[in-house]
């Protein structure tokens, strides 16, 4: 935990702008370079700053470790989830073609779902292995 | 028929998140159960329909082989996924019990989370067509079996659970490596794909190379002798369910992707001609005979029988190594034999564990007296272990002595009678303490106060003599096995690789 | 051997066309530094943490050899623009993505099990944890 207003002031205007970040790597993913993985780990580096400078504790009572282990679980159940739902359609698994009325479309649906899902499950486990590293490091 | 192929790894991949999310220990342990369950049935319809010869296709996200990854499914994947899903079936019946009483409450539902991932993974190495594709899930399996190793009670296991993540990680950058210098060669990662074009880069040397580093990683995965030297400490000290298992299963995967990658990937008559053969004969040959002498010298069942599955995985080496259709076969059949006879030995061992604290021979003198259903297992899946006629590990020793003599190799025929000569020494060790010897004073202070000894656990005692009523019955009626392993090795040498 | 021999014929034959095939080849040579490093570190240190640490560069050395192969002469970044023509081959890099994530996790698991291992044993040290081990009980 820090205790310099520069670091706490910055951090506090970084975090959003890192998020958005984030946000626009997602979902901008299927024309530009990026994706569920890049935004993931951007998405939780926002989380670790705010923990660098703010300390665990305060973040584990936005994010506490309950809800991140969920979210982990979630995003693979996401991305098996519309591989399933392909699968029902009566295409082959994964096969986002059939997902939605033309190919095209369908696959950009099942791209934009299956990378959210790697995202979350991205985001929450790089939170989830911070927190469980730093726990071991006693409080100073 | 094709998109029940594919169930079997999409299952175990919806429901591990959900028993994570389900944060309830019998929650947990009956969506397993389930899962199990329905993974033994859909393997065993998917082995019916290839037994005969068939193959199933299944292209993922519907993409042509070779550029999308497809599933390619013949009678030894089957056989394969067949014996991954039942094992687990069992161990999961059988391990209720132990994991409740060896594994802290609340990690108990991610235990169950890891094991249907290593399942995942074992079941995705035997299916998968595509070798990158079998590199990620024998990692999804491998880090997933490293998790579970160190969830063992004592200590030892972290160290054990450490050394098996160095060894494990060695060999899969390895296999890694190899399949760059293939897709460099080749430019594709369709195995089927790989084997139909191999004769325009045949000549490269960079196939050698990638042989080689594919050969070693595998070797290391699969704990070939003189690369086993994670597997005995890694198997005593794992959870008692997750040593049935794994002592089962994922050497015997290992095996299988060896089998498949030196006789499709690569055709034998690449590397007949090298020095290959002669070193796998070696390796197996060596092997069988340390595993066998490091057996008889341990006094620790559950390690006794970890070394002695470097020794069995000699038998399978030799039977690869041997580069004719009746070891192949051999192979293939103890991979199957095997599996279900340490199954069997395992589940013993880890009754004697639950009930008594400990797997010290030496502590053990006489106990067969107090608990003589767990001793007689021993004493009859130890049959099948040392191959007495009658029994599933007959059948496998008799096919490789075949083998071996069909080639004229003496030596290699000798080393397997001299390998098991010494496996009666070591389970007759087993059983001598166990029935023969009278309880010392340290014994009597251990055995007998009372609230050592667990009440009776009968559905774990079932599921062990259910293995062991399978080793004799696969002694006896061997069509499965057999004719499963016929079939992909009339294949497998027919084609000389490809489809 | 031969191989050797004939690699220092051609060496002492053509010094300036040797030169270029050293240089012409440097990624590969950086990669194999790299891969030895790693590989020597991990078995040759006592100390676990840094086991891993030869481990972690042990395994980008490959990534960093499926990246050199997947580059082709002149190309750019596989990202499709107006302005490009030729484009490196991305599926190494793809395949890489899934092997730099196994990596990760093998870290993470790696220097969980350290830190329980410190916690069980207070050292980091293998042949201070064999000595212990050895100390135990066997089961």
């Amino acid at each position: 935990m820090s205790d310099s207003l520069i670091l706490r002031v910055v951090t506090k205007w970084l975090v959003p702008v890192i998020l958005l970040f984030a946000l626009y790597v997602q979902f901008h993913g299927d024309y530009s370079p990026g994706g569920g993985f890049q935004a993931g780990v951007i998405f939780s580096s926002a989380f670790l700053l705010y923990a660098l400078v703010y300390g665990v504790d305060a973040t584990t009572r936005v994010l506490p470790e309950a809800i991140l282990r969920i979210g982990a679980s979630l995003g693979v159940l996401l991305f098996a989830g519309v591989g399933v739902v392909s699968l029902f359609k009566g295409g082959a698994f994964l096969n986002y073609s059939v997902l939605a009325g033309t190919p095209v479309a369908g696959q950009h649906l099942g791209i934009i779902l299956i990378e959210l899902g790697v995202g979350i499950t991205v985001a929450c486990v790089m939170l989830l292995l911070f927190y469980t590293f730093a726990r071991t490091i006693p409080p100073q | 028929m094709e998109m029940l192929t594919v169930l079997l790894v999409v299952i175990p991949l919806i429901s591990a998140p959900i028993t994570a999310i389900i944060a309830n220990r019998y929650v947990a342990w009956l969506i397993t159960l389930v899962t199990c369950l329905a993974l033994a049935g859909l393997s065993g319809v998917v082995l019916h329909h290839v037994i005969s010869g068939e193959v199933i296709h299944y292209e993922l996200g519907g993409w042509k082989p070779p550029w999308g990854i497809e599933y390619v499914i013949d009678s030894l994947n089957a056989l394969v996924a067949v014996i991954v899903a039942f094992i687990a079936l069992i161990t999961v019946i059988y391990g209720s019990k132990s994991a409740e009483k060896e594994i802290h409450d609340s990690q108990i539902h991610l235990f169950y989370a890891a094991f249907q991932l290593v399942i995942l993974g074992l079941l995705g190495m035997a299916l998968t067509g595509d070798i990158f594709n079998l590199f990620v899930f024998l990692e999804i399996s491998s880090l997933s079996s490293y998790a579970l190793i160190a969830m063992g009670q004592k200590r030892q296991a972290l160290v054990a659970s450490f050394n098996y993540l160095m060894a494990g990680t060695l060999g899969a950058t390895f296999f890694l490596l190899g399949i760059g210098f293939l897709y460099a060669a080749s430019g594709t990662l369709n195995m089927a794909d790989i084997a139909l074009r191999f004769d325009q880069f045949s000549s490269m040397t960079l196939v050698i190379t990638a042989l080689l580093f594919i050969l070693i990683g595998l070797a290391l995965k699969a704990a070939v002798f003189p690369l086993h030297s994670w597997l005995p400490e890694a198997y005593t000290q794992a959870p008692t369910m997750v040593t049935v298992f794994l002592a089962s299963t994922s050497t015997k995967v290992a095996i299988y992707v060896l089998i498949r990658t030196l006789y499709q990937v690569f055709p034998n008559t690449y590397w007949e001609e090298m020095l290959l053969p002669g070193f796998l004969l070696l390796s197996g040959c060596l092997g069988m005979l340390y595993g066998s002498y490091k057996a008889i010298r341990q006094v620790s069942i559950k390690r006794l029988l970890a070394y002695s599955s470097v020794a069995q995985l000699g038998y399978m080496v030799v039977g690869v190594g041997l580069n004719n259709e009746a070891g192949l076969i051999a192979a293939i059949v103890h991979m199957f034999n095997h599996a279900i006879t340490k199954a069997a030995l395992f589940m013993a061992a880890g009754l004697v564990l639950m009930r008594l604290h400990t797997t010290n021979l030496e502590k053990l003198r006489g106990a067969g007296k107090t608990m003589p259903w767990t001793t007689g297992a021993f004493a009859l899946a130890g049959l099948s272990l040392i191959g007495v006629p009658g029994t599933a590990g007959f059948i496998s020793k008799w096919y490789l002595v075949q083998a071996a003599l069909e080639k004229g190799n003496y030596v290699v025929a000798g080393t397997i009678l001299i390998a098991s000569i010494m496996a009666i020494m070591y389970v007759w060790k087993i059983i001598e303490t166990l029935y023969f010897e009278g309880p010392d004073k340290l014994t009597v202070h251990k055995v007998g106060s009372g609230k050592e000894i667990v009440p009776d656990l009968p559905v774990a005692t079932f599921c062990c003599y259910v293995m062991v009523a399978t080793c004799f019955y696969f002694g006896l009626y061997t069509d499965i096995p057999l004719e499963a392993a016929n079939t992909a090795v009339e294949v497998l040498f027919s084609t000389g690789g490809g489809q | 051997m031969r191989n050797v021999a004939a690699v220092l014929h051609f060496c002492t034959d053509n010094p300036p066309t040797m030169m270029a095939y050293l240089l012409g080849h440097i990624n590969y040579w950086l990669i194999i530094a790299v891969m030895m490093v790693g590989m020597f570190t991990m078995m040759s240190s006592p100390n676990l943490m840094k086991k891993l640490a030869g481990l972690s560069m042990f395994q980008t050395a490959v990534i960093l050899f499926y990246v050199s192969v997947g580059k082709v002469d002149g190309g750019t970044a596989p990202i499709v623009t107006e302005a490009a023509t030729r484009y490196a081959n991305p599926l190494p890099q793809v395949l890489m993505l899934t092997a730099i994530v196994v990596g990760v996790a093998t870290m993470a698991l790696g220097f969980a099990l350290i830190i329980r291992i410190r916690r069980a044993y207070n050292s980091m040290e293998e042949d201070n944890i064999h000595q212990q081990m050895e100390a135990e009980e066997l089961d």
